[in-house]
C-alpha cells in the first residue's frame, strides 16, 4: 500500500494519476478528463471570459476593410465572464478533492458499483438541482447586480452597436440625486408599500369574515357556501385578472349597469385614485378565498373550552372574537401574512394585466400612477431599455424584501428544527 | 310588553334553541343576506364571462350576460379560425414537462437536505434561503441573454429549464419540512433490510409524502398556464405561442373585437383547471397551510 501512496504527489500535476495507480480507474479517468478538457477548452475560454468581464469589450462596432462588421458584445462578454468564474470555482473544487483523495488509502474491501453509488448518493442526487440553481438563479442574479454598476441603457450604450462601460456607483447617485428619478422612486415606493399592506389586510379580513360566518352555528349547508367562496381561488389567476380588466373597463358591463340606474360612468381604471381602489377590490376577490381556506382549518383547531369558559364569564360575541379568535388566528397565520405581504409587494401580474400601471403620470419617469416598483422595473427593462436603472431598483427591492422573508423563515417550522443560527 | 316578559325565562331554561327570539331572526336574516350578496359578487364575473362566450356578436359593447340566442359559434371558431389548438398543445407540453422536472429536482434536493449530513449542508440551506428572496422575475434580461447564448431562445425546453430552476429554492424548503416529519426510524429499518438510499427514497419517503408531492406537482403544472412575462420574452414565433400569450393578446390588442372569442377561450382553460383544483382540494389546503405555525 505504502509504495503506491508515494505517487500521490503526482496528482498535483496530473489529476487522477494517483487514483489510477490505486486501481480506481473510473474515478481516475474522470479526473484526468476534467484536467484535459480544462487545458484544451477551458483555459482559452476562461482567459477570454475574464478579459471580457474586466474590460466589457474594447472593439467598437465598425466594418473592416472586407465590409464585415467587427465588434465586442459587452453583455455577452459579461455573461461569459460570470460563467467562467463559476466554472473555475467548480474546477478548483474538483482539484482539491482530487489531491485529498490521492492521499487516502485504497479501500481494502472490494465493493460493488452499486455500493459505491449508494455511498456517494447524496452528491449524485443533488447534482442536477445544484446545476440548475447555479445557472438559472445564481448566475442571473449576479448578472443583474453587476448591470447596476454599468451604463447599459438605450440609446447610447446598447450592444452590439455600442460598448457598455463600468461606471461604479453613478446610477445609485443619479437615482437618489436627480429630481425626476428621485420623485418617481419615492412616489412609486409609497404606493407599493400602501398597496402591499392594503391588499394583504383586506383579503385577510374578508377571508376571516367568510370563514367565521360560514362556520358559525346557525348557518346551514356549510359545504355549499364554502365551495362557492373558494371558486375564485380555483379559477386561473391570469384569466380572472383579464376578466376584471374587461368588467371595469370604460365601456364594460359595470359602467353599463351604473348607466341603467341613471348614474354616471366611473373611470374605474382611468382615474388615478379610483384605479388604486379598484385594484384593491379586485385583489380582494382574488385573495380572500385563499385566506378563507386557511382560516377554516385554523378555526377548528382553537380549543373549544376557551369559548366555553368565556361563556361562563358572560363574554359577548364580539369580546370572544376580539380576545380569543383573533389572537389565535393571527398567531397561526402571521408567517403567511408576512409572506403574503412580500408577495403583494411584487405582485406584478395583477398590476400588469389589469391597469398596466396606468393612468400615465407625467411627473414620473417611465411609470404610471398604479405602477409598483416591480412593474416599473419591467417597463424600464422591456419598453425603455434602461437596464442599468432597472437593476439598481431591483437591488433596492431585494434589500427591502430580504429582511421580511428572512424573518418569516426564521419563524417557520422547518427552519426552527434546523437551528441554523 | 308585560305579557311577553314573563315567558322568556321559561324559553331560556326549557328549550333554548327551538324558539327564535326576534334578535336571533334578525341575525339570521343578516347572515344569509351577507352570504347571498357575497355569492353574487363572487359569481358575477364568472357568470358574465360564461354568458359572454355564448353571445352571437363579437364585441364587448353588445354582449349581455344572458344572451337571447345563445350560440357555441365562438367555441367552434377558436378551433377553426385561430391558433387556439396550437396554444393549448404548447401550454400542455410546457406545463407537463415543468411538472416532471420541478418535481424531480425539488424532491431530490429536499430528500438529501432532510436525510443526509454532509459538509456544506448548512451553507447550502442558507444559500437557497437567500436566493429565494431575490424575485427570479427581476432577472429577465439575464435569462434572455443566457438563453440566447445557449441557443434556447424560442424553444419550450428553454422555458421549462428556467421554470424548474427558478422554483427550486422556495419549494426545497417546503418539501424538506415535510420530509423532516417522516420518522427516520422508517429509513433505518429499510436500510437494515438492505435497501439502498435510492430505494429508501422511492419506496419509503415518496409514498408517505404523497400529499405534498401532489401539491408541488399541481402548482408547477398550473404555473405555466398563468405566466405571461417569460413566455413572451422567450417564445417568438406563432407555432410556439402559449395560451397565456394568446389570450392576453386577444384582450390587450388594438382591435378589441375578439372579446367573445376570448371569453370562450378563457372558459376552456378555466374549466379543466377548476375541476383539477376541486378534486385535489385536500392536498392544496394541506400544502398552503404547511407554512403556518402549528400549535
Amino acid at each position: 500500500m505504502e509504495d503506491k501512496k508515494k505517487f500521490a504527489w503526482l496528482s498535483y500535476i496530473i489529476m487522477g494519476s494517483a487514483q489510477i495507480m490505486k486501481g480506481e480507474y473510473i474515478k481516475g479517468i474522470f479526473l484526468l478528463l476534467v484536467e484535459v478538457l480544462t487545458i484544451i477548452f477551458g483555459i482559452p475560454y476562461f482567459a477570454h471570459g475574464l478579459w471580457g468581464i474586466v474590460t466589457l469589450g474594447e472593439t467598437k462596432f465598425h466594418y473592416n476593410e472586407k465590409g464585415i462588421a467587427v465588434f465586442d458584445h459587452s453583455i455577452f462578454l459579461m455573461l461569459q465572464g460570470i460563467i467562467s468564474i463559476l466554472l473555475i470555482l467548480i474546477i478548483i473544487g474538483i482539484y482539491i478533492y482530487n489531491v485529498k483523495d490521492a492521499y487516502k488509502a485504497k479501500e481494502e474491501k472490494k465493493i460493488t458499483l452499486r455500493d459505491k453509488i449508494d455511498r456517494n448518493f447524496h452528491y449524485i442526487f443533488m447534482t442536477p438541482g445544484i446545476l440548475a440553481l447555479l445557472f438559472f438563479i445564481l448566475l442571473p442574479i449576479i448578472f443583474t447586480v453587476l448591470i447596476a454598476f454599468t451604463d447599459y441603457s438605450s440609446p447610447y450604450h446598447l450592444p452590439p452597436r455600442n460598448l457598455v462601460n463600468w461606471v461604479g456607483l453613478r446610477n445609485f447617485k443619479e437615482l437618489f440625486g436627480l429630481k425626476i428619478w428621485n420623485e418617481t422612486l419615492s412616489g412609486v415606493f409609497v404606493w407599493t408599500v400602501t398597496w402591499a399592506i392594503l391588499a394583504t389586510v383586506t383579503s385577510f379580513f374578508v377571508g376571516l369574515m367568510w370563514a367565521l360566518i360560514v362556520n358559525s352555528a346557525g348557518v346551514k349547508i356549510k359545504k355549499l357556501w364554502r365551495t362557492i367562496f373558494i371558486i375564485p381561488y380555483a379559477v386561473p389567476g391570469l384569466i380572472s385578472m383579464l376578466i376584471m380588466r374587461l368588467l371595469f373597463s370604460g365601456p364594460g358591463p359595470i359602467n353599463d349597469f351604473l348607466e341603467h340606474l341613471g348614474l354616471q360612468r366611473i373611470g374605474w381604471l382611468t382615474d388615478p385614485h379610483i384605479a388604486k381602489i379598484t385594484l384593491v377590490l379586485i385583489n380582494m376577490w382574488l385573495g380572500a378565498p385563499y385566506f378563507m381556506a386557511l382560516m377554516t382549518s385554523i378555526l377548528t383547531n382553537i380549543p373549544k373550552d376557551l369559548y366555553e369558559s368565556s361563556d361562563i364569564d358572560g363574554a359577548t360575541a364580539f369580546q370572544k372574537l376580539r380576545h380569543i379568535t383573533l389572537p389565535m388566528v393571527l398567531y397561526s397565520t402571521m408567517p403567511l401574512l408576512i409572506s403574503s405581504f412580500a408577495y403583494n409587494f411584487n405582485n406584478f401580474m395583477l398590476i400588469y394585466a389589469v391597469t398596466d400601471g396606468g393612468p400615465v403620470n407625467p411627473n414620473y419617469r417611465y411609470a404610471g400612477h398604479t405602477d409598483i416598483l416591480i412593474s416599473w422595473i419591467y417597463k424600464m427593462t422591456l419598453n425603455q431599455q434602461q437596464y442599468h436603472m432597472a437593476s439598481v431598483v431591483t437591488i433596492l427591492i431585494f434589500l427591502m424584501i430580504a429582511p421580511i422573508v428572512a424573518y418569516t423563515f426564521t419563524r417557520s417550522k422547518s427552519f426552527r428544527e434546523e437551528d441554523l443560527i | 310588553m308585560k305579557e311577553t316578559t314573563t315567558p322568556v325565562p321559561e324559553i331560556k331554561f326549557v328549550k333554548p334553541k327551538k324558539k327564535l327570539t326576534p334578535k336571533a331572526i334578525a341575525l339570521k336574516v343578516l347572515v344569509y343576506t351577507f352570504l347571498i350578496t357575497n355569492t353574487i359578487f363572487i359569481l358575477f364575473p364568472i357568470l358574465w364571462i360564461i354568458g359572454s362566450s355564448l353571445n352571437p356578436g363579437d364585441s364587448l359593447y353588445s354582449s349581455s350576460m344572458i344572451p337571447k340566442n345563445p350560440t357555441f359559434i365562438h367555441y367552434k371558431e377558436l378551433f377553426t379560425k385561430t391558433d387556439y389548438p396550437i396554444w393549448y398543445k404548447n401550454t400542455l407540453k410546457v406545463a407537463f414537462l415543468n411538472m416532471i422536472f420541478s418535481t424531480i429536482l425539488t424532491t431530490f434536493n429536499a430528500y438529501v437536505f432532510s436525510r443526509f449530513r454532509f459538509k456544506g449542508r448548512k451553507a447550502g440551506l442558507v444559500t437557497i434561503l437567500v436566493l429565494q428572496v431575490f424575485p427570479s422575475f427581476l432577472t429577465l434580461t439575464a435569462i434572455y441573454t443566457l438563453l440566447m447564448q445557449l441557443n434556447l431562445l424560442n424553444t419550450h425546453i428553454g422555458l421549462v429549464l428556467f421554470y424548474s430552476g427558478a422554483q427550486i429554492p422556495a419549494n426545497t424548503w417546503l418539501i424538506k419540512g415535510y420530509f423532516d416529519q417522516i420518522p427516520k426510524s422508517l429509513d433505518e429499518a429499510a436500510r437494515v433490510d438492505g435497501a439502498t438510499n435510492f430505494t429508501t427514497f422511492t419506496r419509503i419517503i415518496m409514498p408517505l409524502a404523497v400529499p405534498i408531492i401532489v401539491f408541488l406537482a399541481l402548482t408547477s403544472f398550473i404555473g405555466p398556464w398563468m405566466d405571461f412575462i417569460f413566455q413572451s420574452l422567450v417564445l417568438r414565433t406563432a407555432d410556439k405561442k402559449t395560451l397565456a400569450m394568446g389570450l392576453m393578446e386577444m384582450v390587450t390588442g388594438q382591435t378589441n373585437t375578439k372579446f367573445t372569442l376570448f371569453a370562450a377561450g378563457a372558459i376552456l382553460v378555466a374549466v379543466p383547471i377548476t375541476i383539477l383544483y376541486a378534486f385535489l382540494q385536500k392536498y392544496i389546503v394541506e400544502g398552503l397551510s404547511s407554512g403556518a405555525v402549528k400549535s
